[in-house]
């Protein structure tokens, strides 16, 4: 109402700066879906078009199962960025076809965060998305944001997933196919169905050996047994191990299988976790954000994956980890216990999960801060859907009822240095407080009303939180 | 999911109903039920989804009268509730500006003059203490008091503490309206029925205005939303609780760095709680207030980052009263700084529910009387009104 509203100087009105470019269309992920979009964006369209794409990843990335779970079955050739960017290009033509068309192509370049207005918040300038590569991050704006993302590894535990050589099929995939980086053998596949068949055909092509397959159910869903053995109606109860990591598998039925790398090809999920960290629903009509490839599918048919959960579930110890960045137990998730360097005194002890469902549906993000699975660098990414199913299975509900554990921005692991903003705006660095910037917040309480107060307001600011 | 709901035997009635499962709730119901009252805490969520399990766990508090109390109390919480906290002792605030130092400076004095031992540090103190700074830190203060604690875990702590001694929480069941007679509280409505109270508690961050209101009790509050991040671990620290560089935080026991400050956004307060928890591109700016503060740990990834909503008084100071009409009703906010205080102010909310005044402190300044004239467009004036754009959304 009034011709100049009160501002308040720390509040994050005016502080987050409009990005430095702006596209027509941005795309994320350079795959076939990607590509193709990026071609079709700069001949109908119009304006500038970028593509992005994460890979090569960083070594380091790898390492830790980021994007894909590769388990540490990567050869020394991923250390080698000149080699990583030509296989790029050997394995997927159409990415020349887009440099060719002009395009502008920025590879090794993550795609971080993706902020706009939505209920709650009204401070961002423009929609925009939040890239990062190994020197700096950044926002880019654009009119139209196509997600081709592709899809993620799902993850079960049982016995022994934990040592290298336990990779998804997503991380098989990208070492086998994409980089020629493989560094196993002898393939172990978990699951018959559609993927464990595409995990079967990309091994053979590589002229790895097939151990076998391990089905829960009485018969393979597909035809891999032209691939390999095929053992149904069991699970995986035991890893052996060796310095390299996995040298085999036990079965429910006592057979002893040798491989070199267990691929879990049970299911991949939809990458959709930039649009879940921005409170964007994947499936809601959207006309600046098109979803498009592996990225568009549905999410994993979570009642097979219970199924599957309870079948390894039979055979996995209370000591078989679940959430491997915090090396949480199934024990402990289904206890709800703290982590081992925190004391379990008698009362905690007697709670569980159980006992916690007493007080209503429990959510992931609860059962995250209690036991710290799905907290590590990996978002959860390789245990959400374990947790997801534990959960049902204690709750006596649904899978699919259990509610997806958060993401939250940034979704790939980013050093401090490169995501700082090392030019940030002034406007930020006068408008910065602790806390809220409320000066009397801080008072101490003896000279509140006495007339020292108005002194040490003035005196202090608002910048003395403790 | 029926079966997942306590179904309640006839009428539902306690002593005392507390709305509100954040930390101040909690630890006031833990102390009723401590003297064998019967609680019943309601929560339109799960306990501490909102302010209370989102901030950064800090328990050094000079500011407060509740401070003594809250010294007394954190070395021995582990113990008195039976769970984890994750308390440590001590905290050392470090800066790299001089100005900034010299109001830390100032701020150890004044803890010194209080009583409570403070050290000043300078560079190469800093250095041995603190591993990830370097040379740019100028300097700090060591306070050899306070601490901090794992604010989810402290939560649900309490909350555990409380069952144990027979308390009941609700959770998923917010209170829909306060129902008066004679001039008292005498019910709360809820999704699962009437509860019938002798005496109600409000501790509903930003929500308990709105429930306050019907029942004559004007209580500003309005809130806004902060952010944080977290880094991957990193090797523990002698002491976690190091914050400076205009940011407040600490590294966990696991040993991540968690660190916020800067800008907020004011919001409308919604009865069912705050739409979501946005993050902004704010993350790059506390990004880079970490990296400035330890250097040597700029290496470190941020895995994630949160976003808390937190409810302000008009002077950033908490209420803690009982007013005297309807005369069983005693509320509190702690304007943004309550979880360190917690363990205090539930015993201070005890004391005013079951003596009917503060026994171990005096928080008179701490009433509702001080906002008797407050002009009911405070937050304009203030401009912590919502920008307008959101308001004029919502008006749509």
């Amino acid at each position: 109402m009034t011709a100049n509203p009160i501002v308040d100087r720390y509040d994050l009105t005016d502080k987050i700066p409009a990005p430095p470019e702006h596209f027509a269309t941005v795309v994320v992920g350079a795959g076939p879906a990607g590509c193709a979009a990026a071609l079709a964006a700069a001949k109908t369209t119009g304006g500038p078009v970028l593509l992005i794409d994460e890979h090569p990843v960083p070594a380091a990335w790898m390492g830790t199962d980021v994007p894909f779970v590769v388990g540490g079955r990567m050869t020394n050739a991923v250390q080698n960025p000149a080699r990583m960017i030509e296989q790029l290009f050997a394995t997927n033509p159409a990415l020349e076809a887009v440099f060719e068309a002009g395009i502008e192509v920025r590879l090794g370049t993550a795609a971080w965060g993706l902020y706009r207005n939505q209920p709650g918040m009204v401070t961002i300038p423009q929609p925009m998305l939040a890239l990062a590569d190994a020197e700096r991050a950044y926002t880019v704006g654009y009119d139209r944001l196509v997600l081709a993302t592709g899809a993620r590894d799902v993850m079960l535990s049982f016995p022994g997933w934990n040592v290298p050589g336990v990779i998804g099929a997503q991380g098989f995939y990208t070492l086998a196919a994409r980089y020629d980086a493989f560094a196993g053998q002898r393939v172990l596949i978990v699951g018959t169905g559609a993927l464990a068949l595409a995990t079967a055909q990309v091994a053979r092509d590589k002229g790895l050996e097939i151990a076998g397959f391990v089905e829960i159910a009485d018969g393979a869903e597909t035809d891999v047994a032209a691939y390999g053995p095929v053992h149904p109606g069991t699970a995986i109860t035991g890893t052996t191990t060796g310095i390299d990591g996995v040298t085999g598998t036990t079965l429910a039925d006592g057979t002893h299988i040798a491989c070199d790398t267990i691929v879990m090809a049970l299911a991949t999920s939809p990458s959709v976790e930039l649009l879940l960290a921005a409170g964007i629903n994947p499936g809601a009509r959207d006309d600046t954000i098109l979803l498009i490839g592996d990225a568009a599918a549905t999410r994993p048919d979570m009642a097979r994956l219970a199924n599957w959960s309870r079948a390894l579930g039979a055979h996995a110890p209370a000591d078989t980890i679940v959430c491997q960045c915090e090396e949480v137990t199934r024990g402990d998730l289904l206890g709800v216990q703290p982590p081992n360097y925190l004391p379990r005194p008698a009362a905690m002890q007697a709670r569980s999960l159980a006992t916690l469902l007493n007080d209503g549906p429990a959510h992931p993000d609860q059962i995250k801060r209690l036991t710290r699975a799905g907290m590590g660098l990996c978002q959860g990414r390789r245990c959400r859907e374990q947790v997801a199913c534990l959960l049902a299975q204690e709750q006596g509900c649904a899978p699919d009822k259990i509610p997806v554990a958060s993401y939250r921005p940034p979704v790939r692991p980013i050093p401090l240095s490169i995501l700082a903003d090392w030019q940030e705006a002034e406007a930020v660095v006068q408008g910065w407080d602790v806390w809220f910037g409320i000066p009397t917040q801080w008072t101490p309480y003896d000279i509140v009303g006495t007339p020292d107060e108005e002194s040490h307001v003035s005196r202090v600011g608002g910048y003395s939180h403790v | 999911m029926s079966d997942l709901v306590r179904t309640e035997q006839g009428p539902l009635h306690a002593a005392v109903v507390v709305i509100g499962g954040g930390v101040s709730g909690l630890s006031a119901a833990w102390w009723l039920a401590r003297d064998g009252i019967d609680v019943i805490v309601l929560d339109k969520g799960i306990v501490g989804w909102e302010a209370s399990g989102r901030n950064g766990g800090g328990c050094s508090h000079y500011q407060s009268p509740l401070f003594e109390e809250e010294q007394r109390l954190w070395p021995q919480m582990d113990e008195l509730l039976g769970y984890p906290t994750e308390h440590r002792p001590e905290r050392i605030i470090i800066q790299r500006q001089q100005h900034a130092l010299d109001h830390y400076r100032q701020v150890g004095a004044k803890c010194r003059e209080m009583g409570w031992p403070v050290d000043d540090l300078d560079t190469k103190q800093v250095m041995e203490l603190v591993p990830f700074t370097d040379e740019t830190c100028l300097g700090g203060i060591h306070l050899r008091f306070g601490g901090h604690a794992n604010p989810q875990r402290t939560v649900q702590a309490y909350a555990w503490a409380l069952q144990d001694l027979g308390g009941r929480i609700f959770q998923h069941c917010p209170a829909l309206s306060i129902e008066t007679a004679g001039g008292k509280v005498v019910a709360v409505n809820t999704p699962r029925g009437r509860i019938a109270c002798d005496h109600l508690v409000v501790a509903a961050g930003p929500q308990s205005g709105q429930l306050l209101a019907p029942l004559g009790v004007h209580f500003p509050v309005t809130a806004a939303r902060a952010e944080m991040i977290v880094t991957e671990p990193a090797p523990l620290m002698k002491i976690g609780g190091v914050d400076g560089n205009g940011l407040y935080g600490r590294q966990t026991l696991r040993g991540n760095l968690a660190f916020g400050g800067g800008p907020h956004e004011w919001l409308d307060t919604l009865p069912e709680g705050p739409p979501g928890r946005p993050g902004s591109p704010l993350v790059r700016n506390l990004a880079r207030r970490v990296a400035e503060m330890f250097p040597r740990a700029a290496g470190l990834n941020v895995i994630r980052s949160w976003a808390g909503v937190i409810e302000n008084t008009p002077d950033g100071r908490p209420i803690i009263d009982r007013p005297s009409d309807p005369g069983n009703v005693t509320v509190c906010t702690m304007s943004g700084v309550g979880f360190g205080l917690s363990p205090a102010t539930g015993h201070a909310i005890r004391d005013l529910v079951v003596e009917g005044r503060v026994t171990f402190a005096e928080i008179s300044k701490l009433g509702l009387a001080r906002f008797a004239n407050l002009p009911t467009d405070w937050r304009e004036r203030r401009g912590w009104a919502p920008p307008p754009a959101l308001a004029a959304t919502e008006a749509a």
